[in-house]
Formats: structure tokens, C-alpha cells, sequence
């Protein structure tokens, strides 16, 4: 891959907490990962593993109190989005960074015409006047694929069904053309069919656009037909980080081997579904050993004792884990 | 939009003719007789042609009729006449609703001292909602910080201490103690200069401080209750997202989602404040149309009461009706056709 070479995010030990009521959640606990131009990072786990939080975290978009960012760098395009001004911030959320949300519904304000919403990210980011705003609203309506953009364009959200709210939602995160967009389980309140309309939509705007896509979900086989490279969060970490294909056929983290073993299966008759045993980490504590130990099958004392760092396992492929999968023994 | 309202302005006449009804049938179960407060000297076959006088024998039924024929067929026609300045029919003889304690006609008295009570009420009104909405925002956005401390302080005491307390303790503190406001509202008062301009805005200070406390204590924190509800919602992340400015994020975004139920309550109040007016306007002597009900009830002034309810039904029917118009307006996702 030659844009390897180009990283456009690259974001090393980021922590977040939250102080909550009852003590302090450790929800990101010292994430590394970098996104290269045009790339399309593929980020999985179950619920509560930290992958939302830790994108939101980079544009700071978690509530601040009560969460806060205790550690780490994210530079993007030369400068450190953590320590930014958040006036300066504001030029990257919807100017060069893109988010889209898992609910489009509830993350469309539901008193305000489409049109109004999207033209407000043209009004604070582009210097297009505000008389051809509605032309390039259109445009951009009619680039996510919604018949009679024209028209929709003085339409509220409830109007419209959940397939073309989240193509407005694309829409707006794509109005000021920017370098990466962060799609935060765009597809999981949606039918099926439509989920594959969204999938092929993005694929396409990114092959005509260029722009490279943070994808967060925890459906793997949606990540499997879109991503280049994936990465793998458990416990607020991450836990492993592959290219697509080497993560799909050869998993180095019990906790993926885990994962893929429980994707239901069409193909074969009459198995078990597989899960995994035990429960998601508590995040109370700042994790001093592996996270996943007290579920994993492989674990053994060093793991309950010291928590692994992610470490080279094979060409462009990271593991954190204690335990070498493929030779039976410690690493 | 316009159908639905027409509708609903039907669907308020045979509300209203019920309403008067129900209030008519109070009054008439209701002790007390006109004809007891004139002087004991009168012999009682005088006092029994005062009672006849007055249609008080009648059967229930039909004193109720009689008074319906005056209030919607007389009194409009009398209101067309003097406003046009023509004489429909038999303009000289047409008898209209009079009090039986002043045989003055009944809305010429509500007329007279409707401007004392929308002044006090109608300020305190405005002036609590003008602080009410955006000591509320504030608080809200602020929330659990000094501010929204020392505003829940305010409106918990606002709202829980009722006005004829707070009423004579201001006026044991201002106008005995401090002598700085009168504590008698002189309706007789004309504005014509600088000085008798202070002297009504003197007067006018206690009566609409007192009741836009209390007004705008429950508007406040309803409306913190309401930005609150609305801060936390996925939209205003999304705004965030789009690199909006916080300013604009709360006074756009939040706003129009959260003065949705706002207004409505706004709406809903005034018919109210006109019910809480009775009390204020008792305590400070305003004689305005709270004192004339109570007043008229004291005399056991059927006309007079009965007109005066009416009115406040009349009242709370139509902003009934503006706060369900201005809810559909306020919020896209509501249409009445």
C-alpha cells in the first residue's frame, strides 16, 4: 500500500475517564492508531469497549465534565487536536472532520429543515455566499442519492425515512468536503437493505472523493466488505490491529478468535451459536493486567499479572496478548 | 391549520354555554340574598317587590336564559352600537346585564377596571417571563453552578411562599417601615407629567414585583427543566460535530426545542394570573377586577359574579386554544389537519 507512508490521524496513548456518581470509568485506556489518507479503518468491539468514546474523545464531543481527556496526541494535519483551542477546533469538527452518528433520528435536530442543517456547516466552514448555499445543499443531497433534492431540502427529518436521514446525516458530514470522516455505527438503526444502500454509498464517495473513513461498529461482517485495516477494542484498548484479510483468516488476540467465532452462520446447518464467556471488564479500575484474562481460555499467570502492550506479530499486524495463538506458548 | 381552528372555535360554543350553566346552577344553590343587605328598616313587602324586581322568583331555568339573551344578543349589540355609533332597532329601551348592588351595568364596571388589573398583571407577566426564560437557560447550562443555585433557592421560595405572604411583607418592609412605595394603589392617578409618572410606577413596583416572583419562579425552572432535557439530546452533539459555536448551539438548537412546552405554559398561565389577580389586588387595594369579583360575592351580586366567571371561562377557553395553535407552530412535527 503506498499511502502507508502518509498517515493523515495519528493518535498515540489517548485516556479518557468519565467521574461519575459512582467512581471514576476508565473508558479509553492509552489507544495508539493512525489513519493514513484515504484509508478505510475499520474499528470493532462489543458495547462499552471504548470505540466511540475514543473517536468522540478526538474531537472532543464527550461531555467535559464529567468525562475528561487525561493522556495522549492526535495530530492531524501538523497540529495536536487534544491540545487545540476549542475555537481552533471548531475549524476541524465538520470543516476537515466528518462525523456521522448511529441514530439518525434523535441526531437531527427535529425543528430545523434539513436544508438549515446542512447550509450551517457551509455558513461556518466555506466561504460560499449564502445565496448559492441552497445550490450546493442540493448537490450534496443528490450525491448521498435522495430523489428530489430540491424539495427535500425544506423537509424537517421526521419527514423522511430512516434510510434518507442517514443519508442527510452523510450529507452534512461530507458538505465541506473533508480529509476523514468518522462514522460512528451508521448503519445499526437501519434495515438491512438499507444498511447496504448506506455501505455502497460510502464506498463510493470515498473512491470518488478520497477521503479516509474511521468506520466504529460491531458488526464485523460489514467491516469485512469495506475496510483496508481493522481494529480490534476490548476493555478500552486495543487489543489487536490487522489488515482486513489477515484479521479474518488469521486472528492473533483470543478475544478476535472469540469474535469471529461468534458470527452467526448461514452457510452451515445446525450449530451451536458460539459466544463467549463471562462478562465485558469493569472499567472502575484503570486495567493493571490483561483485560480480558478472566474470560480468555489461553490465559495464564503472566496475564493476570502484567497487562501486554500491542506488539508486532506478523507484517502490519498487532496483537496484545501474552500468548502466541499459533505456536501454543507464551510469546 | 385554519380549519383545525375554526373547529375548535365551534367546538368552545356549547363548552362556554355549559360552562355558564354549571356556574349559574353554583350560584344559584349558593346561601345568601341581595335583598338582605338593604337596611332592616324596609318592611318586608317591599323587600319581597325588590326580590320580584330582580326576576329572583323565576324558576332557575329561565333566569338563566334571560341572562344568556343579554350577554350574547344585548350586550354585543349594545358593543356594535357604541363602538359604530348607530342604533340598532330599539337601541333606547334594550336592557342590559346590571349589577344588583349598583344597577350599573356589569360590563361597563369590568370595562372600567379592566386597565388597573392588566397593568399590574400584565407587567408582572412580562416582566417574570423576561426574567423567568433566561434565568432558566442559564441555569441550565450552566447547571449545579453558583447561578443555578442561587436561582432554584429563588424560585423553590418564589414558588412556595404564596403572594398574600410575600405581598404584606413587603409592604410591612417598603411602605411602613421603609416608606418608600404607598402601600394603596390610587387608581385615580392620571399619568400627565414626569412626577405623577414615578408616583404610578412607584405604586405600580410592589403589586408586580410580588406576583412576577411568583409567576416566574415555576416558568424558570420549567423552562431549566425543559433546556435540560434538550442539552443531552444526540442533535446538539451533532451540532457540536459540525464545528457550531456554543453560543449558537444553546440560543438555536437547544432554544427552539426547549420553548416548545415553554409557550405552551406561557399560554396557559395568563388565564391563570387573571384567578391570582383576586388575591394580589386584595392585598395591595388595586381596585381591578379581582376586587370587583370579590366584592360582587360579598353583596351576593349574581349578575355581576356570573358575567365576571364567565369572562375568566372565556378566557381560559381561548388561551387554551392559542397554546394548542402556537404548539403546532412551534414544533414541525405537529399538524392538526
Amino acid at each position: 500500500m503506498t499511502q502507508a507512508a502518509t498517515p493523515v490521524l495519528d493518535v498515540t496513548d489517548l485516556a479518557t475517564r468519565f467521574d461519575t456518581q459512582d467512581g471514576m470509568v476508565h473508558a479509553v485506556n492509552g489507544v495508539s492508531f493512525t489513519l493514513n489518507r484515504g484509508e478505510f479503518l475499520g474499528v470493532v468491539g462489543e458495547s462499552g469497549s471504548g470505540k466511540s468514546v475514543t473517536m468522540m474523545s478526538l474531537l472532543r464531543l464527550i461531555p467535559i465534565p464529567p468525562g475528561q481527556i487525561v493522556s495522549g496526541k492526535a495530530m492531524f494535519e501538523g497540529q495536536d487536536l487534544l491540545a487545540m483551542e476549542l475555537e481552533d477546533l471548531r475549524s476541524v469538527r465538520g470543516g476537515r472532520i466528518g462525523f456521522i452518528f448511529q441514530d439518525p433520528l434523535t441526531s437531527l435536530n427535529p425543528v430545523l429543515t434539513v436544508g438549515h442543517q446542512i447550509m450551517e456547516s457551509l455558513d461556518i466552514h466555506t466561504d460560499i455566499p449564502e445565496k448559492e448555499r441552497p445550490d450546493r445543499a442540493q448537490q450534496l443531497l443528490e450525491l448521498v442519492g435522495i430523489p428530489a433534492a430540491k424539495q427535500r431540502l425544506d423537509n424537517f427529518p421526521h419527514e423522511l425515512s430512516g434510510g434518507m436521514r442517514q443519508r442527510v446525516m452523510i450529507a452534512m458530514a461530507l458538505a465541506c468536503s473533508p480529509r476523514v470522516i468518522i462514522a460512528d455505527e451508521p448503519t445499526t438503526a437501519l434495515d438491512v437493505t438499507i444498511q447496504a444502500q448506506i455501505i455502497e454509498i460510502v464506498k463510493e464517495l470515498r473512491q470518488r472523493l478520497g477521503t479516509a473513513v474511521i468506520w466504529i461498529t460491531h458488526d464485523l461482517g460489514v467491516v469485512a466488505g469495506l475496510a483496508d485495516r481493522v481494529i480490534v477494542m476490548y476493555g478500552g484498548q486495543i487489543v489487536e490491529e490487522a489488515t482486513v484479510s489477515d484479521l479474518y483468516s488469521d486472528p492473533k488476540h483470543p478475544y478476535t478468535r472469540g469474535l469471529l467465532g461468534s458470527v452467526p452462520r448461514l452457510d452451515q446447518k445446525g450449530l451451536k451459536l458460539v459466544n463467549i464467556k463471562g462478562q465485558p471488564p469493569s472499567l472502575w479500575e484503570r486495567p493493571a493486567s490483561c483485560s480480558f484474562a478472566p474470560r480468555c481460555p489461553y490465559a495464564f499467570d503472566r496475564c493476570r499479572a502484567e497487562n501486554p502492550p500491542l506488539m508486532d506479530v506478523g507484517p502490519g499486524h498487532k496483537a496484545a496478548c501474552w500468548w502466541d495463538v499459533d505456536n501454543g506458548r507464551p510469546r | 391549520m385554519g380549519r383545525y381552528v375554526i373547529r375548535r372555535t365551534l367546538f368552545a360554543i356549547p363548552t362556554l354555554i355549559v360552562i355558564s350553566l354549571i356556574i349559574f346552577a353554583i350560584l344559584d344553590l349558593a346561601p345568601g340574598d341581595p335583598a338582605a343587605n338593604l337596611p332592616l328598616t324596609i318592611p318586608a313587602e317591599v323587600r319581597e317587590a325588590i326580590r320580584e324586581s330582580l326576576g329572583l322568583n323565576d324558576p332557575f331555568l329561565l333566569q338563566w336564559l334571560k341572562w344568556m339573551r343579554l350577554m350574547f344578543i344585548n350586550e354585543p349589540l349594545h358593543t356594535i352600537e357604541s363602538i359604530f355609533n348607530v342604533c340598532i332597532g330599539d337601541c333606547e329601551a334594550r336592557d342590559r346585564i346590571l349589577s344588583w348592588s349598583s344597577r350599573a351595568p356589569a360590563l361597563d364596571i369590568i370595562w372600567q377596571r379592566m386597565p388597573q388589573t392588566l397593568w399590574v398583571l400584565g407587567g408582572a407577566f412580562i416582566i417574570g417571563a423576561l426574567i423567568a426564560i433566561p434565568v432558566g437557560i442559564v441555569s441550565a447550562y450552566r447547571q449545579y453552578s453558583w447561578f443555578d443555585n442561587l436561582g432554584t433557592f429563588f424560585s423553590t421560595i418564589g414558588f412556595s411562599v404564596p403572594t398574600f405572604f410575600t405581598g404584606i411583607l413587603a409592604i410591612i418592609i417598603f411602605s411602613v417601615a421603609l416608606g418608600w412605595f404607598p402601600s394603596f394603589y390610587d387608581t385615580t392617578l392620571v399619568v400627565n407629567s414626569w412626577d405623577t409618572f414615578v408616583l404610578q410606577v412607584k405604586q405600580m413596583i410592589m403589586p408586580v414585583v410580588v406576583l412576577s416572583l411568583f409567576n416566574a419562579a415555576a416558568l424558570a425552572r420549567f423552562t431549566r427543566a425543559s433546556m435540560l432535557d434538550n442539552l443531552n439530546e444526540d442533535y446538539v452533539r451533532t451540532a457540536r460535530s459540525k464545528g457550531v459555536g456554543e453560543t449558537k448551539v444553546v440560543m438555536v438548537h437547544v432554544l427552539r426545542n426547549s420553548l416548545i412546552p415553554v409557550v405552551t405554559l406561557l399560554a396557559l398561565q395568563i388565564p391563570g394570573i387573571f384567578g391570582g389577580a383576586i388575591i394580589t389586588e386584595q392585598i395591595f387595594r388595586i381596585n381591578g377586577i379581582g376586587q370587583l369579583l370579590i366584592a360582587a360575592i360579598g353583596q351576593s351580586d349574581v349578575p355581576m359574579v356570573q358575567t365576571l366567571t364567565f369572562i375568566f371561562a372565556v378566557l381560559i377557553v381561548l388561551f387554551n386554544l392559542i397554546a394548542d395553535v402556537t404548539y403546532g407552530v412551534l414544533d414541525p412535527r405537529i399538524r392538526y389537519d
